[in-house]
C-alpha cells in the first residue's frame, strides 16, 4: 500500500474506498479538520460527548462499520472507559479509538488532560488492542493494517516528524527492530523514540553496542523481539511517557515471569505521578526524558551491572 | 385491531408472564420490572417491528435494544413464543451449560446486544439509527429504558445529541413503572415532570397506558418516523404486573423464590388467591 502523506489523506483514502469507515468525533478535530466538507455524511460529531460517541460507535460496528473516532485520549479513555470496556471490548467490535494529545503531547495542559495511564487501562480489557506509533511516519506505514482489522483498537494518536526512516513492512504484533546491540537494548513506544533515538547516538558514540526496538504495539506485544532483546544484551531500557504502572516496564515484568527469564531492566517513565505541564521542550527537560538525559541515566546503570 | 388480535396478544403475554415466574425460582430473577414491561415487548413483537427469525441478519430490519437489561425474562419469555428461541432453554437459566442469566447477551440469536450496565443502549440505537439513515433505510430502532435507568447521566447525553441529529427513526420506550432498585423513583430522584424533559431536548413525546394493548397501537403506528424528531414513548406500567401479592411493591424487584411459591405464583396469574409469599428478597444492588 502506498504511504500517504499526511492522516487525513488516509482517511479520505479509506472513506472513498472502502464504505466500512466512518469518521466519528467528540468535538476534537485536531486531525481531522478538512474532512467534514469532504467526505459528507461519513463524518460525524457527537459534540463533546465521549461516552455517546463510543456508544454510538457500537452501533455503527453492529451495521458493519468500521469507526474511526477521535477524542482528547484522556477524556476518550477515562471518560467514556467504561463504554469502551463493557461495549468495545466486551463486544469485541471493530471500533478504532484515536487518543489525540497522549502522554507528553499534552504539554501544557494540567494533569486533568495528561493521558499518562491510557495504555495501561486500554490493554487491561480483553480484546482491546494499543497501538503507539513513533511519529507521523510511523503512523501512516502501520495504520491502514490496523484500521482495516477486524480487532478493536486504541490509538495514541502522534505525528510529529520522522527523525528516521521506518521499516515499511508492518504486520500487526511485530515490533520495530531499530538496531541489535550487545551492550544494551532500548525499548520505546510513542512520541520518545526521537529522545531515545538520540540517546542510542549518544551512547554508540561513547562506545556502546546499543539496539534499539520500537515497539509499536504495545498490544499485542512483540514477545519474541523482547525476549531475545533480553539473551543477547546486558541491560534492557524501557522508555515511556506512561506512568510506571501498568505500561511498557509492566509489559516487560509480565514477558519475563511467564518466560522464566529476568535480566537487568531500567525503567525510564513516569514514577507515578503526573508531569509538569510546561511546553515540551521544558516538560522533557525538567523530567529528564531528554536524549542526553536518558543516555546519561543509562551509562550510570550500566557502570553499576556486574559481569 | 380487532378483538381476536387483542385476545391473542393477552394470551401470548399471559404465557410470557408464566415464562417468566418460571425463571423467578432456581437462583431467582428481575421479576418485578419483567412483568411490567412483558406487555410492551410482546406488543412490540407481535405487532409493530419488522424483526422475525428469518430477518435478523437483514440490514432492512427493525432493531429493538433493551437498555433496562435486567427485565430480560420478559425478552426470552416473548422470543419463545415468537419462536426465537426454543422453550427447552429457558430451564437453563443460570446454567453452565448456556448463556440465560440475569442480563441480555448477544448469543441468545435476537439479542441486539449485551447489557446490564445502565445509561448505554440509547447511545448504541443511535449509531444504528445514524446508519440506517445514512443508508436511506426505513428501519426503526427502538431501546427500552427504565425509568431508574434515566438517573444515568449518559442518557441524558444521548438524548442531548439524538435530538440535535433529528433521528426521526429512534424511538425509545420508557418502562415507568415507577419504581428502581429499592424504592419508589419519586423518593429518590424525581423524574416528572418526564414529558417536559424529553420535550426540551427535542424529541416528540407521547404517553400511555403500557398495559393496554389497544392503546400502545394506537400509540405506535402512529408514529412518523421519517421526520426530524425523536421520539420517546413514555409507557406507564405497574412493576410486578399480573400478580397482585408482588404488584407495585418495591421490595418485589429481585427476588429468589422458592419451588412452592413458584407454583403459587402461576396460580395467582391464573384468578387464584395471592399467593402467601416468604421469600426474603435479594438486594443485588
Amino acid at each position: 500500500m502506498k504511504l500517504h502523506s499526511s492522516y487525513e489523506l488516509l482517511l479520505k483514502d479509506l472513506v472513498d474506498s472502502d464504505e466500512r469507515f466512518m469518521i466519528v468525533t467528540a468535538e476534537n478535530r485536531a486531525a481531522i479538520r478538512n474532512l467534514p466538507n469532504q467526505i459528507g455524511d461519513r463524518f460525524i460529531d457527537t459534540g463533546i460527548t465521549e461516552q455517546t460517541m463510543v456508544g454510538m460507535c457500537a452501533g455503527l460496528a453492529l451495521r458493519g462499520r468500521i469507526p474511526i473516532a477521535h477524542a482528547l485520549a484522556t477524556f476518550l479513555t477515562m471518560r467514556a472507559f467504561e463504554f469502551i470496556r463493557t461495549d468495545i471490548g466486551l463486544g469485541n467490535l471493530p471500533v478504532k479509538l484515536v487518543g489525540g494529545f497522549p502522554g507528553f503531547l499534552s504539554d501544557g495542559n494540567g494533569p486533568a488532560h495528561q493521558a499518562v495511564e491510557d495504555v495501561s487501562i486500554m490493554r487491561g480489557i480483553p480484546n482491546m488492542n494499543v497501538f503507539c506509533p513513533a511519529d507521523e511516519e510511523d503512523m501512516l506505514i502501520c495504520l491502514p493494517e490496523i484500521l482495516k482489522s477486524p480487532m478493536p483498537f486504541y490509538i495514541r494518536y502522534n505525528n510529529p516528524r520522522p527523525i528516521y526512516s521506518h521499516d515499511r513492512n508492518y504486520k500487526i504484533s511485530k515490533a520495530e527492530i531499530v538496531s541489535k546491540g550487545k551492550d544494551v537494548t532500548l525499548l520505546v513506544y510513542g512520541i520518545l523514540f526521537k529522545q531515545t533515538y538520540e540517546a542510542k547516538e549518544i551512547l554508540e558514540k561513547a562506545g556502546y553496542s546499543v539496539g534499539l526496538i520500537n515497539v509499536r504495539t504495545p498490544k499485542p506485544i512483540d514477545e519474541e523481539a523482547i525476549i531475545d532483546a533480553s539473551k543477547n544484551t546486558k541491560l534492557l531500557v524501557t522508555i515511556e511517557d506512561h506512568f510506571l504502572t501498568g505500561g511498557l516496564y509492566s509489559i516487560v515484568a509480565e514477558i519475563f515471569l511467564k518466560n522464566k527469564i529476568t535480566s537487568d531492566v531500567l525503567p525510564i517513565a513516569l514514577m507515578n505521578k503526573w508531569f509538569k505541564p510546561v511546553l515540551m521542550k521544558d516538560l522533557l527537560e525538567y523530567e529528564g526524558f531528554t536524549g542526553a538525559q536518558i543516555a546519561g541515566k543509562i551509562k550510570e546503570k550500566l557502570k553499576q551491572i556486574k559481569y | 385491531m380487532n378483538e381476536k388480535e387483542i385476545f391473542e396478544l393477552r394470551k401470548t403475554a399471559f404465557n410470557v408472564r408464566k415464562h417468566i415466574i418460571r425463571m423467578s425460582g432456581k437462583g431467582g430473577c428481575f421479576i418485578g420490572a419483567s412483568l411490567s414491561c412483558a406487555d410492551m415487548i410482546v406488543y412490540l413483537y407481535k405487532k409493530y417491528l419488522n424483526l422475525n427469525k428469518n430477518n435478523l441478519n437483514s440490514l432492512e430490519r427493525d432493531y429493538l435494544f433493551l437498555s433496562k437489561g435486567h427485565d430480560v425474562p420478559a425478552l426470552y419469555g416473548t422470543f419463545v413464543e415468537i419462536g426465537l428461541l426454543e422453550e427447552e432453554r429457558l430451564k437453563n437459566h443460570l446454567k453452565t451449560n448456556d448463556f440465560i442469566y440475569w442480563h441480555p447477551n448477544r448469543n441468545i440469536p435476537g439479542i441486539e446486544f449485551h447489557a446490564g450496565s445502565l445509561g448505554h443502549l440509547l447511545s448504541i440505537g443511535m449509531g444504528v439509527a445514524i446508519d440506517c439513515r445514512i443508508r436511506k433505510q426505513k428501519n426503526k430502532v427502538i431501546v427500552i429504558l427504565g425509568d431508574g435507568e434515566l438517573n444515568e447521566g449518559s442518557n441524558w447525553e444521548t438524548i442531548l445529541v439524538a435530538g440535535a441529529k433529528k433521528l426521526g427513526n429512534l424511538i425509545g420506550v420508557v418502562d415507568r413503572n415507577k419504581f428502581q432498585a429499592n424504592m419508589a423513583t419519586e423518593d429518590l430522584i424525581p423524574t416528572e415532570p418526564l414529558e417536559d424533559k424529553f420535550e426540551s431536548f427535542g424529541w416528540e413525546v407521547h404517553r400511555v397506558n403500557g398495559h393496554d394493548f389497544e392503546r400502545m397501537h394506537n400509540v405506535f403506528t402512529k408514529l412518523k418516523t421519517d421526520d426530524n424528531k425523536p421520539k420517546v414513548v413514555i409507557a406507564d406500567t405497574i412493576r410486578g404486573k399480573g400478580l397482585p401479592s408482588i404488584e407495585a411493591r418495591a421490595d418485589r424487584w429481585f427476588v429468589n423464590f422458592t419451588d412452592e411459591e413458584v407454583e403459587m405464583l402461576l396460580k395467582e396469574l391464573e384468578g387464584d388467591e395471592s399467593a402467601q409469599i416468604t421469600s426474603v428478597p435479594l438486594h443485588v444492588r
